[in-house]
């Protein structure tokens, strides 16, 4: 084991770039290890990658649908990264995903004749702040009474899908269909769409805005700072005067928001209103895209495009080369594992290194 | 033919060569004291004896034969015992459970408790020390917890034992009993080999001593052929000069008083009526054997913890007793913490982030709500300048510096930021010589200013060498306060433990 460290260790003594040498290699570890998943199925890996990758990137289409796919993951991993920096697991990006986009939903679909220039940022006004509420509660319960946020994120997960669901069925759904959902928003709640033929919209030009006001908060601010220090050493913060139960709340109060926003993205872009369950985990998949970029904000939108990519590729693999659309995921899966175990990463390093020694 | 060998041992971890070309042998029977610096590679050398690093080159032997040492537990077989600066010991088991955990006597497939209690009774009687194998470890001092420490090593057969800053943590009393044990060990054979810093030490208890600088063996001295100056010269390579006594000329009115501070942690009192007074130009040393209410003490005093009842002024300004930790850095108390990688520091960010702590929101660092990163870049710059920080920049981040460097980060946040009292908990602890004749510089260099320092330290030199008074605190109390200079070192240790002195024979 020492020596699989060592090499790791000057992998990073190398600077700069060493960080992304490990992930890159990392990439390509989960691409090695799943085509042999590919291979003892059955399948070609090089005709299921160039799926993937055609379906990812290989057209027009296939490019938009990529940026849609990563819109709300963008939001979600950020979120993450949020908490994160104030040293908390936040793993209820999922239910406040639901929270903001039902908030924005009812928002979008109640309040009517304002025009758009109000009624879009009071859209998301609302959004945020449900969603930030949501996560604030967290915040306050492990301040309050010491309960750990990882637990109470998930199990206010099940509260929220199962709440919004309940809502959504009965008192608040759509008159006018069988489907469960709200009613339709009001087209002055609509974020605009680049192309009328894509549903690509502004919600992920609005993520970017976000990453941009999240890395000034960071970067720039004494808040920031109080949330790094926190986030990092909590005795120091403390011992430095920083009101550490206050900044626990707020992180938390921005990584739900930011959540939430995200949820109002799918609503104001895709769905136009709050269908039930309509999230397939876009919250839960922010921890994975929060991961691979060691959860550094800004390359959170990146990383979302990757996750994007692959969950676009997906639907391409099942349509073209006739393999099932969950060995994709398994793909998501392993990029995730290698890039979370730096040191597995080192060690299969390690393993080729004493082979080109002999 | 010598217990241990070490030859030509070095280790290089990724950017730093942390030992180079060292030789260390001991001979049975011997105490050989390793001293250097933080940093010197003391614990490095050890620690590759203990099997727990493998050198890059050099080779060992014990008792004559060549070996390769892969774990600790190889260590152990080979007869080669350590024992930790922080105990590892299980608090609610008895000490027979503990000394024996690992190499449990069985009866079948069960533990014998018996044997257990048996076997180490004796083994504790042929020491000579008088312990109940069927109490719990949680009852014991630290430095009978100590002493079960070097037992567990002893029963596993150990020939040579290590001990790493074994006194740190002691009383002086408790110092003297520890070295009449190591004696009595020695006469029965066994190797000792001491890593320490204190130099009053080494003169008193071992046979040799091996001084390693920068990963380098300087030299390997009798103690009878040097004085502890030349071996801190060793040690730090220049001349440097030791425990100065250096008391305040200029003392002014009170500048910071502390009257009837009462805290309770449930029903028990940690702190119980503590009066004391900072006046301007002169430190008050706080003595007292660590666990008797030091650290609660600066907890409530730099707003860390509410008290039960205290009455707190600074200067004609009184702070309440619900004011939180900003409030007292904002009236002018500075605080060097008494752990400076719990409290002080944020290890992984950089220095220049942790030149602001604590004073992050002052006007000078902000406009508009928006940090002046320049200024705070020049403000760092300038604190590693003023402060001889020895860092490549400002913006490496604050752990991979050496224990003296991130104790000078926090020195410099502080007295740059003009505190009117600071708080030193423990200034100088795991700081090399360097660096505490540099930091007592300064802390003498604030207090002429006509600044006052509350200093609470466990090394009772320390106290002793820069405190105007002294104020001693047993179980929560103060049992006596008065000028330094009039208390000896037997009063010291008496008060410290809970005895009492007549005035007379003070």
């Amino acid at each position: 084991m020492k020596s699989n460290v060592k090499i790791l260790d000057k992998l990073y003594a190398a600077k700069g770039i060493s960080n992304t040498i490990v992930l890159f290699l990392s990439l390509i570890l989960a691409l090695i290890v799943g085509g042999v998943f590919f291979l003892a199925n059955g399948y070609s890996p090089i005709d299921a990658y160039a799926a993937i990758f055609i379906g990812a990137f290989g057209s027009f289409p296939a490019f938009i649908m990529t940026l849609t796919q990563a819109t709300p993951l963008i939001f979600s991993g950020l979120a993450f990264a949020v908490a994160i920096r104030g040293g908390m697991l936040n793993v209820g990006t999922e239910g406040q995903l639901f929270i903001g986009a039902f908030a924005a939903a009812i928002v979008g679909a109640y309040i009517k004749g304002c025009p758009a220039y109000i009624h879009i940022p009071l859209v998301l006004l609302a959004a945020a702040i449900a969603g930030g509420l949501w996560a604030a509660l967290v915040g306050f319960l492990k301040v309050r009474f010491g309960s750990n946020e990882v637990i109470t994120t998930i199990m206010l997960n099940f509260v929220a899908i199962n709440l919004t669901g309940y809502l959504v069925n009965y008192p608040l759904k759509n008159p006018e269909g069988m489907m469960a959902q709200t009613k339709p928003i009001f087209d002055s709640a609509k974020l605009p769409r680049f192309f009328s033929q894509y549903q690509l919209s502004a919600a992920i030009l609005l993520a970017a805005l976000t990453i941009a006001v999240i890395a000034f908060i960071f970067y720039k601010t004494p808040l920031g700072y109080e949330i790094e220090v926190t986030g990092k050493n909590k005795r120091a913060a403390e011992t430095a005067g920083i009101k550490i139960d206050r900044v626990v709340i707020i992180t938390m109060f921005i990584s739900g928001a930011i959540a939430g926003l995200g949820g109002a993205g799918q609503v104001m872009g895709i769905n136009h209103s709050f269908i039930d369950g309509f999230s397939p985990g876009y919250g839960f998949e922010g921890v994975a895209v929060s991961a691979l970029v060691a959860n550094n904000p800004v390359l959170t939108f990146f990383s979302g495009i990757l996750f994007g990519a692959i969950k676009a590729g997906a639907i391409t693999v099942n349509r073209i080369a006739h393999i099932p659309m969950d060995f994709v995921f398994v793909i998501q899966a392993l990029v995730v594992i290698f890039v979370a175990s730096p040191k597995l990463v080192g060690s299969i390093l390690n393993i080729f290194k004493k082979k080109g020694d002999k | 033919m010598n217990a241990v060998e070490m030859h030509g041992i070095s280790k290089e971890f990724p950017g730093v060569k942390a030992l180079d070309n060292v030789d260390f042998s001991i001979n049975k029977g011997e105490i050989h004291a390793l001293l250097g610096e933080n940093g010197a590679g003391k614990s490095t050398l050890m620690k590759v004896l203990y099997g727990m690093h493998q050198p890059n080159m050099g080779t060992i032997s014990i008792k004559g034969k060549d070996v390769r040492i892969n774990s600790p537990i190889e260590a152990i077989k080979l007869g080669i015992g350590m024992v930790h600066q922080h105990f590892m010991l299980v608090p609610v088991l008895t000490i027979a459970e503990n000394i024996v955990a690992g190499a449990e006597p069985k009866n079948g497939l069960f533990f014998d408790l018996h044997k257990a209690i048996s076997e180490v009774d004796k083994l504790a009687k042929d020491v000579g020390f008088t312990i109940d194998p069927r109490k719990k470890v949680e009852e014991l001092s630290v430095g009978e917890r100590q002493r079960i420490e070097i037992l567990k090593a002893l029963y596993r057969g150990v020939e040579i034992l290590i001990l790493d800053e074994p006194t740190a943590v002691l009383t002086p009393l408790e110092v003297k009993e520890l070295f009449t044990t190591l004696r009595q060990l020695k006469q029965k054979g066994m190797s000792i080999i001491l890593i320490t810093h204190k130099l009053h030490e080494i003169m008193e208890v071992s046979d040799k001593v091996t001084v390693l600088r920068d990963g380098k063996t300087i030299g390997t001295v009798l103690p009878k052929d040097t004085s502890a100056n030349e071996l801190a010269n060793m040690m730090v390579g220049r001349e440097v000069k030791m425990g100065v006594k250096c008391r305040s000329t200029n003392v002014g009115d009170k500048l910071f008083e502390v009257q009837n501070l009462c805290l309770k942690n449930g029903d028990r009192f940690c702190l119980k009526d503590i009066n004391l007074y900072l006046r301007k130009g002169e430190i008050l040393g706080i003595a007292g054997v660590e666990g008797n209410g030091q650290t609660e003490l600066i907890e409530v005093l730099t707003g860390l913890r509410k008290p039960d009842k205290m009455c707190l002024k600074i200067g004609e300004h009184e702070i309440s007793n619900n004011a939180g930790a900003d409030e007292f850095i904002k009236s002018g108390i500075g605080h060097i913490p008494e752990d400076r990688g719990e409290r002080g520091l944020v290890l992984d960010m950089s220095i220049k982030n942790n030149c602001i702590l604590g004073y992050h929101r002052i006007n000078r660092f902000i406009k508009k709500g928006i940090f002046l990163n320049n200024v705070i870049g020049k403000y760092a710059r300038h604190l590693i300048k003023t402060f001889k920080i020895k860092a490549v920049n400002e913006e490496i981040h604050v752990g991979t510096l050496s224990g003296g460097n991130q104790q000078k980060v926090i020195i410099g946040r502080i007295f740059a930021q003009n505190p009117e009292v600071v708080i030193a908990a423990q200034p100088t602890r795991g700081v090399d010589v360097g660096a505490i004749e540099y930091i007592h510089h300064k802390m003498i260099e604030f207090r002429d200013e006509g600044k006052a320092i509350l200093l609470i330290s466990a090394d009772l030199d320390e106290i002793k060498s820069l405190s105007d008074r002294i104020v001693i605190l047993y179980k929560g109390c103060v049992v006596a306060q008065g000028v330094t200079d009039d208390f000896t070192d037997t009063d010291l240790g008496i008060l410290m433990t809970g005895g009492k002195i007549s005035n007379e024979e003070r």
